[in-house]
């Protein structure tokens, strides 16, 4: 077999064809993944809802936490979307050390595909699970009294936050499953985090009435910015929509560059 | 005169304090099929990892159809074919599709795309079952289809680790017929690691024997027997290079090896 040897140097436009084209295949197939078997996206939308009729319900009637002119059932719906695709995405490392345990992970990789299209198809794959409890969700937080809109472009906006954040959870996850190396380490050290990310944010209560250090790590928290676009677009909070997506825009990049650095330790 | 599929100078990989790979120089010819054997341990996956790009060399050079695999890394991935030790197909998706998305990584272009993926599968015996979903394949099929996988975009070099490990001998014999098949139609070169001398006697035009990270003997395996004797076995001589002291060398990577063969073996039932 001929072999093109002397083949020149891709152009500078290559690598982002790679990049656009890699992304669309895998993408292609983490898709075909969850229509053959979607039992994943059904489960992950009772948790929400629990949230919302439990836990939304008892603290409306306790009324211990101000939220300004929302009623708490309002102030909470966005935030449960919110630590829902948190939950969803920051164990998706087990995912990417499931495939390198099977061998799929190995054999991507040596095709010409970029790592960043690798972990990008994966935070992708995030989204799409991230956006599934909004489908049993929105009914029943209508069905509550919340006043959450239908306006279809504010969800799409609120759908490409939810996007942005759940890639940059799954892309902080592969990150340290690519430290982490074993399926057990990571679930340790995704349960250390998953619940101060979901405390220090804005997603049960309102960030001035925690304590000074509290509101530190709150404000460096990408989940509080989710929440506030979220409250922003879908139930007319107040809201900075540029520097909320500016964030997520920023840490969903620096996600996949870092999980995308660290993809190549988990084949070694 | 072209390049050879494979040229290895000096490498040297390291994991830790152990040596992995110690100053090996290796020469694979393009369209012969060229076995790298030796025990759990000798360096053969983390040569074949270097070779196929997923790890860097430390020192020394490795060029795959004389490109550089360090400096060009993309373009030796656009001339491999690879299937690993592990069941590596996606389970949920369907045997067409499961090619389809090898197809696509490897940019086999659109019009071309279907007719290549039919071709495929039709190599490997498995188009009238293309649309039923991998995961109800039996051992033998799903190997079959991560060849598919693995030669939609007509590699020029297929890189084989332990394909025939946990298989039956029906199923390893249909893998191995495909394997010549397409050699014989698109003129590949193959690399493959076995621990089945008789497999490796039989398919290899070549044989290079690893032990402790070193190259202990190259050649064809005819050869390699009538060094030892005349009724020589290559097991003879796998004995022969690597044998004293086996046991004692099954660490680190070896436990490693042993847990994956074992794995996918019990995966095939």
């Amino acid at each position: 077999m001929s072999v093109a040897a002397a083949r020149p140097r891709a152009s500078w436009a290559e690598p982002v064809r790679l990049f656009a084209t890699r992304t669309a295949a895998l993408g292609v197939v983490e898709v075909q993944k969850l229509r053959s078997d979607n039992t994943e996206l059904i489960t992950r939308m009772v948790q929400p809802v629990l949230w919302l009729l439990v836990f939304g319900q008892i603290f409306s009637r306790i009324r211990a936490i101000p939220t300004g002119d929302l009623s708490y059932l309002d102030y909470l719906t966005p935030g449960i979307l919110a630590q829902s695709a948190l939950f969803v995405a920051i164990f998706f490392g087990i995912h990417i050390i499931w495939e390198r345990d099977a061998g799929i992970l190995t054999k991507v990789m040596v095709t010409p595909t970029p790592r960043a299209a690798i972990v990008t198809a994966k935070a992708f794959a995030a989204g799409l699970r991230g956006l599934a409890p909004v489908v049993v969700l929105v009914p029943v937080a209508l069905l509550l009294g919340v006043g959450i809109t239908l306006n279809p472009l504010k969800w799409i906006a609120a759908a490409a936050a939810l996007m942005l954040s759940a890639g940059f959870f799954s892309c902080l996850s592969m990150a340290i499953a690519g430290v982490a190396q074993t399926r057990d380490r990571l679930m340790g050290i995704g349960q250390l985090m998953t619940m101060p990310l979901f405390f220090a944010s804005n997603a049960l209560y309102p960030i001035e009435i925690m304590p000074t250090w509290l509101q530190v790590l709150s404000r460096i928290n990408p989940l509080t910015y989710l929440v506030n676009a979220l409250r922003g677009l879908l139930v007319d909070a107040p809201a900075d929509l540029w520097t909320d997506f500016g964030v997520l825009v920023g840490a969903a990049l620096l996600g996949i560059v870092a999980s995308a650095a660290l993809l190549g330790r988990l084949v070694r | 005169m072209s390049a050879p599929a494979v040229e290895c100078a000096g490498l040297v990989h390291r994991f830790g304090d152990t040596v992995a790979v110690d100053h090996l120089d290796l020469r694979i010819e393009a369209g012969e099929v060229f076995g790298l054997l030796g025990p759990n341990g000798a360096g053969k996956t983390t040569t074949i990892r270097v070779l196929n790009t997923l790890l860097p060399p430390q020192e020394g050079t490795v060029r795959v159809f004389g490109l550089d695999v360090r400096r060009r890394a993309t373009d030796v991935r656009r001339h491999l074919g690879y299937v690993p030790q592990q069941l590596s197909i996606e389970a949920a998706l369907t045997g067409r599709q499961n090619v389809m998305w090898f197809a696509r990584l490897f940019d086999v272009p659109r019009a071309e795309r279907a007719t290549r993926i039919d071709e495929a599968l039709e190599a490997m015996d498995l188009l009238a079952v293309a649309d039923r979903r991998a995961g109800t394949y039996s051992g033998g099929m799903i190997r079959r289809l991560e060849l598919a996988q693995a030669l939609v975009n007509r590699p020029a070099l297929l890189v084989l680790d332990e394909p025939t490990v946990g298989l039956d001998p029906i199923a390893r014999a249909s893998v191995w017929e495909r394997v010549r098949q397409m050699r014989a139609e698109y003129g590949m070169t193959v690399l493959l690691t076995t621990h089945y001398m008789d497999e490796a006697d039989e398919l290899c035009d070549t044989v290079a024997l690893m032990h402790r990270g070193r190259l202990q003997a190259v050649d064809s395996p005819a050869a390699l027997r009538a060094e030892i004797g005349p009724d020589a076995t290559l097991e003879d001589v796998f004995r022969r290079h690597a044998g004293a002291g086996l046991d004692d060398d099954q660490a680190g990577e070896g436990v490693r090896d042993v847990r994956r063969s074992r794995t996918t073996a019990r995966k095939l039932g």
